[in-house]
């Protein structure tokens, strides 16, 4: 059997792969310094960011009643920019009704079906990622702050698991690009240390605004391996994770990226 | 309608070279992607931007498909007097979108 180039090419690049280590505060960088000159200045001036279009939907949304308890964000949460402020940082949380850490989305969407009674909103549209870019808003600068409790650790454990361990058709990991290669290129990308302090964010390559889990999913995919459906807990260990190893890096939502 | 958003100087000096910028949601479909079923999806771009200050025109740009979504355009002009710059946008299916800021030139 031939195998496909790809594969080749990608053990090219990771031929020297060390074993994988936690990269150390001081030298985490997050995916905007790999880009080029003009995608900062993209997210650097929120008028020139195209997810403040979103953000500014999400203003009119959050103050518009909906479901049957006829309810608005704002009428329980008030002024998002005071009473959201440092909550998208700290999540994935543990849910207690749950028992399991939920991610911003599900948050949201809790709100949506048992504070408003109206239906959930779909993952990556308009509406959720519209609320998830406002809320997240609210905590930029501010360091990521994942609670490691006794409650969180299974769940933290298995999103470390997911991202050291190889898995699909080209028996990557994670690891092997992100923490190992990172400042590397593959194809004509940078490898970034795969931070995920900015989402969600508007990505030139989507033409649109996106969530954290699609961005995992094209990872996955791009590894030949599963890549789970929008919502399942896989994915939400795996942000959980990530949002560990990003700890005490500043929230940049909703940036930019190639 | 479509959410814009314009950042343009509320104040100026006579004869300043100001910089406007513009930014609109819009999804400038190309025309030249198949759907899922293998059929083009419908071209559907902004085609025209008009920029107005105090009714005369001052810029004005022809889009097409290779534009990317959400179209970010940037110009310059002079603030000579006090007044109001108005932008229109004008696309496929009837698409229309207007905004409108003022600026005290001193
Ligand atoms: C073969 C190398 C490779 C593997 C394996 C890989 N990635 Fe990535 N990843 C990339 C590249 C390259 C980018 C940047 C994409 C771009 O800019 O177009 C990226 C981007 C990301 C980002 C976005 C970072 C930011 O700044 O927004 C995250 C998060 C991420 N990866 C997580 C993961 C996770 C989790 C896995 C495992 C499930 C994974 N990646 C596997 C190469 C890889
Ligand atoms: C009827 C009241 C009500 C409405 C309406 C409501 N929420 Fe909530 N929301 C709550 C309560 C109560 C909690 C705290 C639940 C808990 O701690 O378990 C909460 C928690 C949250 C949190 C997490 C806060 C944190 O500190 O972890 C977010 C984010 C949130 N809501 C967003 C929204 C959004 C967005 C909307 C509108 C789509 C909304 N909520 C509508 C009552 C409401």
């Amino acid at each position: 059997m031939t195998r496909p180039a790809a594969v080749l090419f990608v053990i090219a690049v990771l031929g020297a792969a060390a074993a994988a280590a936690d990269i150390p505060l001081a030298e985490r960088k997050s995916g905007y310094e790999f880009m080029a000159r003009e995608t900062r200045a993209m997210q650097d001036d929120d008028s020139a960011n195209p997810a403040t279009l979103w953000v500014l939907d999400a203003e009119t949304l959050w103050q518009r009643k909906e479901g049957s308890a006829g309810k608005s964000c704002a009428d329980c949460h008030g002024d998002a920019r005071t009473n959201m402020r440092g909550v998208a940082a700290r999540y994935p949380a543990f849910n207690e009704a749950r028992g399991r850490p939920i991610d911003l989305e599900q948050r949201v969407n809790i709100c949506r079906t048992e504070q408003q009674r109206a239906t959930p909103l779909a993952f990556e549209s308009k509406e959720l990622l519209a609320l998830t870019a406002y809320v997240g808003q609210q905590s930029r600068g501010m360091p990521i702050d994942i609670a490691n409790d006794a409650h969180i650790r299974p769940f933290l454990e298995a999103g470390r698991v997911m991202f050291t361990e190889r898995q699909g058709q080209l028996n990557l990991s994670c690891a092997q690009c992100h923490d190992d290669n990172w400042g590397q290129k593959l194809a004509g990308a940078a490898i970034p240390q795969g931070h995920p302090t900015g989402y969600p964010l508007y990505r030139l390559e989507w033409q649109t605004l996106g969530s954290l889990q699609r961005r995992l999913r094209n990872c996955l995919f791009g590894m030949r391996a599963v890549s789970y459906p929008y919502g399942a807990s896989e994915l939400v260990d795996l942000e959980l994770y990530l949002m560990w190893r990003a700890r005490g890096m500043p929230v940049e939502t909703p940036a930019v990226r190639p | 309608m479509a959410r814009a958003l314009i950042n343009a100087p509320a104040k100026a000096k006579r004869g300043e070279v100001i910089e406007i910028k513009t930014l609109i949601s819009h999804i400038m479909e190309t025309g030249f992607r198949p759907d899922s079923t293998g059929k083009p999806v419908p071209r559907d771009i902004i085609t025209e931007f008009i920029c107005k200050y105090n009714g005369e025109e001052i810029f004005r740009a022809e889009l097409f498909p290779a534009i990317a979504a959400n179209p970010f355009l940037t110009f310059f002009t002079v603030a000579d007097e006090t007044g109001t710059l108005n932008f229109e946008w004008i696309g496929d299916n009837g698409f229309t979108a207007t905004e409108s800021v003022n600026i005290t030139v001193e």
